[in-house]
């Protein structure tokens, strides 16, 4: 769901812009203090991972395909902050090298996707390991919280499309949720995919599971 | 996370880069679909305010397409590799430093 230039207004460019420098500059803050030498090679790795997975459309219904995002599974493995430092970057780099969503979408990008899918599927996450236990909950919380980040990212982009006066809001919204509720089933059974071999190999590595100490 | 680790990491990355790529499916993603079925696509196909590298993931000069993506793919892949893992080195002096 990389919006291209020309779909949104200026003012919704320019909120966007400002919503998402102000996050990323908290997220980088929040990093500094939090970021441990085993996440050093690691968000090089999660930073290849999702570039190279985001090339990979997989088909969902007749005519329509899909991509990882990898907000959660960033998440997840990172921490929030680290997370959703990953996934601008790897924005920043599919636009201005690959012309992969428009330059003066990005902004809009980053909100949708770093910011909105990024820290709040973290957040959905932490409430669904919470309810149903650190093990079982690690399971279910990344596959329910990775499958509704698709969701409620797609959701943002249709308002942002819908305030821009492209399409009404109860059309583009239901079309836009629909069709990722599809697209997030390849994201929920790619990200439990590859947390789940992540927690066999190497389970200190996952920020998500050693978080007791550390808050949210 | 030891140097072979981070070797086996970076070497998944690459192969799903380069050997997958090629076969990505080539139907429009979620918002194109709804881009085109509700009549505003054309909005985003005015062309981009400025002219990238590589654009389309199609490395230039190459007359096989798919190979051109796969070769996009690896070298993508192992320069937004150097950019996290630079950034994450950057962030963490930063923390050594205070």
């Amino acid at each position: 769901m990389h919006i291209p230039d020309g779909f949104l207004a200026t003012n919704i460019l320019a909120s966007a812009w400002a919503i998402s420098i102000g996050s990323i500059g908290f997220c980088l803050k929040k990093t500094t203090q939090i970021l441990k030498d085993k996440m050093v090679p690691l968000m090089g790795i999660m930073s290849a991972f999702i570039f190279a997975a985001q090339m990979i459309n997989f088909p969902v219904v007749g005519g329509t395909s899909g991509h990882l995002f990898g907000g959660v599974l960033a998440a997840v493995l990172l921490g929030p902050y680290a997370g959703a430092i990953v996934l601008t970057c790897v924005l920043i780099f599919q636009c201005l090298i690959f012309q992969d969503g428009g330059l003066l979408a990005l902004g809009a990008n980053i909100l949708n996707m770093a910011i909105i899918g990024t820290l709040g599927g973290y957040v959905i996450f932490v409430v669904l390991q919470k309810i149903f236990g650190s093990k079982k909950g690690f399971i279910i919380g990344a596959a329910v919280a990775s499958w509704l980040s698709v969701v409620v990212a797609a959701s943002f982009c249709a308002l942002e499309l819908a305030i821009s006066g492209l399409s009404p809001l109860h059309i583009v919204l239901p079309a836009m949720a629909g069709i990722h509720a599809l697209i997030g089933i390849g994201e929920a059974i790619i990200t439990v995919a590859a947390l789940s071999f992540i927690q066999k190999v190497r389970p200190d590595l996952i920020y998500g599971l050693s978080r007791k100490t550390d808050g949210i | 996370m030891s140097r072979k680790e981070i070797l086996i990491g970076l070497i998944i990355a690459l192969i799903v880069a380069f050997f997958l790529s090629p076969l990505s499916s080539s139907w429009p993603d979620g918002l194109e679909r709804v881009a085109h079925d509700h009549g505003f696509i054309a909005k985003g196909e005015q062309g981009s305010v400025f002219k990238s590298l590589i654009p389309d993931y199609i490395f230039p000069g190459l007359k096989n397409e798919k190979m051109a993506t796969a070769i996009s793919g690896l070298l993508g892949t192992l320069v937004i590799f150097g950019i996290g893992y630079g950034l994450a080195s950057l962030l963490k002096k930063d923390k050594d430093c205070k």
